[in-house]
């Protein structure tokens, strides 16, 4: 029997071993679609930091990961989401080094370098949407 | 323990078997920091192929085990970063300045006997 092809995957994000499930279940998928393993690594750790960003500044939170296309060109679309804080200046976030936690203030700037598409809300709560397209061979 | 830590000569060697969460890193950092002092260990070599990501906290947590070992007398190498790990550290502006690395165990402890060699100054 052929093996069913997942097409997306959801984490919820509550302690701190979720961050290495989300991880693992988002370059999974993407390995589905045949991503080289150096993007398998930089997904990975995409989803890691916004992984850690959900517990650092939310608690809880989700992961959200799915196959998406674009003109045919397959891509990985993943999704962090919480109903925390928000963010009070997005502009500031998206800047190396700005942390208001103490962290190294690499995640989200970084995140961004990682991924071909980022997108960020964070009106309620905070949502990160982060894509990645499948490179021709 | 997660990572098994071995003791050989006057080296400990920690070798990363599997993906560590958060808590699993602050326990090895804790636990090296504690044997260099039992074992009076002058090198810590960390093993790290095994692992898939090095995010900012595995690297934070990286150098503060080197910055520890240091204190407590010993020098500390980093060996087996994987080639696509070392692209997305570079890609996430993430880096292990200051800090020894190595490309596999017997470099790693080439180094160590080279760094213990040094004049002291």
């Amino acid at each position: 029997m052929k093996e069913q092809l997942r097409s997306e995957t959801r984490t919820l994000i509550r302690e701190e071993p979720d961050i290495v499930s989300a991880r693992s279940a988002v370059r999974d998928l993407a390995a589905q679609l045949g991503f080289s393993n150096v993007y398998l690594t930089m997904i990975a750790t995409a989803v890691s930091e916004l992984a850690r960003n959900i517990l650092q500044y939310a608690r809880t939170g989700e992961i959200r990961a799915r196959v998406v296309q674009n003109c045919s060109v397959p891509g990985i679309e993943i999704v962090a989401s919480d109903s925390g804080p928000g963010i009070a200046d997005v502009e500031k976030a998206l800047q190396d080094g700005y942390s208001t936690s103490g962290g190294l203030g690499i995640g989200l700037p970084g995140v961004r370098r990682l991924m071909d598409e980022f997108e960020i809300s964070a009106a309620s709560g905070t949502t990160v949407t982060a894509r990645l397209w499948q490179r021709k061979r | 323990m997660k990572v098994p830590i071995l003791k050989q000569g006057n080296l400990l060697i920690a070798s990363i078997q599997s993906a560590l969460s958060d808590d699993d890193l602050t326990e090895l950092r804790e636990e090296l920091t504690r044997m260099v002092g039992e074992k009076r260990a002058k090198g810590v070599i960390i093993e790290v192929a095994t692992l898939d990501v090095i995010d900012s906290f595995a690297t934070r947590t990286l150098r503060s085990i080197a910055h520890m070992a240091r204190l407590r007398g010993a020098d500390t190498v980093i060996v087996g970063i994987r080639p696509e790990v070392a692209f997305s550290m570079v890609q996430l502006g993430l880096s292990l300045a200051g800090i020894h690395t190595a490309l596999d165990l017997d470099d790693g402890m080439e180094l160590l006997r080279k760094l213990r060699e040094r004049p002291e100054s």
